[in-house]
C-alpha cells in the first residue's frame, strides 16, 4: 500500500474561518461570547436579562442559533438590539462559516458585545470554535448535578459556568455544591456564576463580569 | 450527531491531498480520535460510508486510532489518566495540569492500493 501523509486536524477549515472571525471581532473592539448548553437551560432568558441590564451602558448585537424557527430572534428583537437568526435545518451546532455568513446581515459597527447563542446541545458545539473570546456554558439546576461528569468536553472547553434556575433548587434533586465540584473537577479554571433569570438573583454579578471584560477589551485597544 | 459534518470534512481533505486519478485506489483513511474529542468512532465510520457510497471513494474505510486521555501534572510531574476527563492529577490532586493527549481529531494518512495507482 502507498501512504499519503496528511496530519491535519479534521476541523482545520472551521478553525481557519474562526480565526478570521476572531480577527474581525478584535478589529471592531467586540467582546464575543459563545453561549452553549443543553436545550431549555435558559440561554435565551440569560441573553434577555443581560440585554435588559446592560443596554443603557453598552451596545449589544446577538446571533441566535436554532435547528428550526426564529422564535429566539423574535424574543431578542423585543429589546431593540440587532439580531440575526441562524437556522441550521437539522444541524446540531453552529460552525464558524455560519457565523461568518450571519455577520453579513448584522450591524456590528460600534458595538461592544456580541452574544452568540448556540444550538441547545451539550455535546457537539464544544468542538467548534466560532471565533469567540470565551465559551460560556449554562446549566440549569433541573438538569442534575452529575451533568459536568457526563458531558465533560463542554466544561473542559468553557471559560465560565453559569448555573441557572437557582430559584428551582428547593424543588429539584440537585446539590448545587456537588454540581460546582463536578464542574471544577473537569475544569478547575472555570469561573462560576449562579443565576435565576426568573427572580433576577445573580444577574448583577454576571453582568458586572461582562462589563469588566468589555472594559479590558477597550483598554487593550487604547 | 456532528459526525456527519466531520465525515464531510474528512472526505474533502482526502480529495485535497490525493491526486484525482488515485482517488479510486484509496483503501483506508487513518484518523486519530482522542478519548475526549467528543466523537463517536462508530458513528464517524457509518457517516463516512454513507457519504462515500456511489462515489469514487466507495469501498474505502476509516481506520480509527483511539488516543487515550493523558494528563501531565506540573506539581508532581506525574502523567496520569482518568475515565472522566477531569483535569485534576490522580496522584497528588493538583489542578496545575496540562492535557497531553485525548482531545485530538486528526486525519493522519491515507492508504492507497498501489495496483490501482500503477494502472492509472
Amino acid at each position: 500500500m502507498n501512504v499519503v501523509t496528511i496530519e491535519r486536524k479534521v476541523l482545520q477549515k472551521n478553525d481557519e474561518i474562526a480565526a478570521k472571525n476572531r480577527e474581525q471581532f478584535k478589529k471592531n473592539n467586540l467582546f464575543t461570547v459563545n453561549i452553549v448548553s443543553s436545550p431549555g437551560s435558559g440561554k435565551t432568558s440569560l441573553v434577555e436579562r443581560t440585554i435588559e441590564k446592560l443596554k443603557e451602558k453598552i451596545k449589544i448585537a446577538v446571533i441566535e442559533g436554532d435547528v428550526q424557527t426564529d422564535l429566539d430572534a423574535r424574543r431578542v428583537s423585543n429589546y431593540h438590539v440587532p439580531v440575526v437568526q441562524i437556522i441550521t435545518n437539522g444541524g446540531c451546532h453552529l460552525e464558524a462559516n455560519l457565523v461568518k455568513d450571519a455577520m453579513q446581515n448584522l450591524d456590528i459597527e460600534g458595538k461592544d458585545l456580541l452574544i452568540i447563542e448556540n444550538v441547545g446541545n451539550l455535546v457537539c458545539p464544544a468542538g467548534y470554535d466560532l471565533g469567540e473570546d470565551y465559551k460560556i456554558v449554562v446549566i440549569s439546576v433541573a438538569e442534575g448535578d452529575d451533568k459536568p461528569l457526563k458531558y465533560p468536553k463542554m466544561f473542559m472547553n468553557s471559560k465560565v459556568l453559569v448555573i441557572n434556575k437557582i430559584d428551582l433548587l428547593p424543588y429539584v434533586n440537585c446539590n448545587i455544591n456537588e454540581l460546582k465540584n463536578n464542574a471544577l473537577k473537569i475544569n478547575p479554571n472555570l469561573l462560576v456564576f449562579e443565576t435565576s433569570c426568573t427572580t433576577g438573583e445573580g444577574i448583577d454579578k454576571w453582568c458586572e463580569y461582562i462589563l469588566n471584560n468589555i472594559n479590558s477589551e477597550h483598554s487593550e485597544k487604547v | 450527531m456532528h459526525e456527519l459534518s466531520l465525515a464531510k470534512d474528512i472526505v474533502e481533505m482526502v480529495y485535497q491531498n490525493v491526486p484525482a486519478h488515485e482517488i479510486k485506489g484509496v483503501k483506508f483513511v487513518v484518523i486519530k480520535v482522542g478519548q475526549f474529542s467528543g466523537v463517536v468512532s462508530e458513528s464517524l465510520k457509518f457517516s463516512y460510508q454513507a457519504i462515500t457510497s456511489q462515489t469514487d471513494l466507495e469501498g474505502s474505510e476509516l481506520e480509527i486510532i483511539e488516543i487515550p486521555f493523558k494528563l501531565k501534572c506540573h506539581n508532581c510531574n506525574m502523567t496520569t489518566s482518568n475515565e472522566f476527563g477531569m483535569m485534576i492529577c490522580d496522584e497528588c490532586g493538583s489542578s496545575n495540569t496540562e492535557i497531553l493527549s485525548g482531545d485530538e481529531l486528526q486525519v493522519q494518512e491515507v492508504k492507497l492500493n498501489i495496483a490501482v495507482e500503477e494502472t492509472a
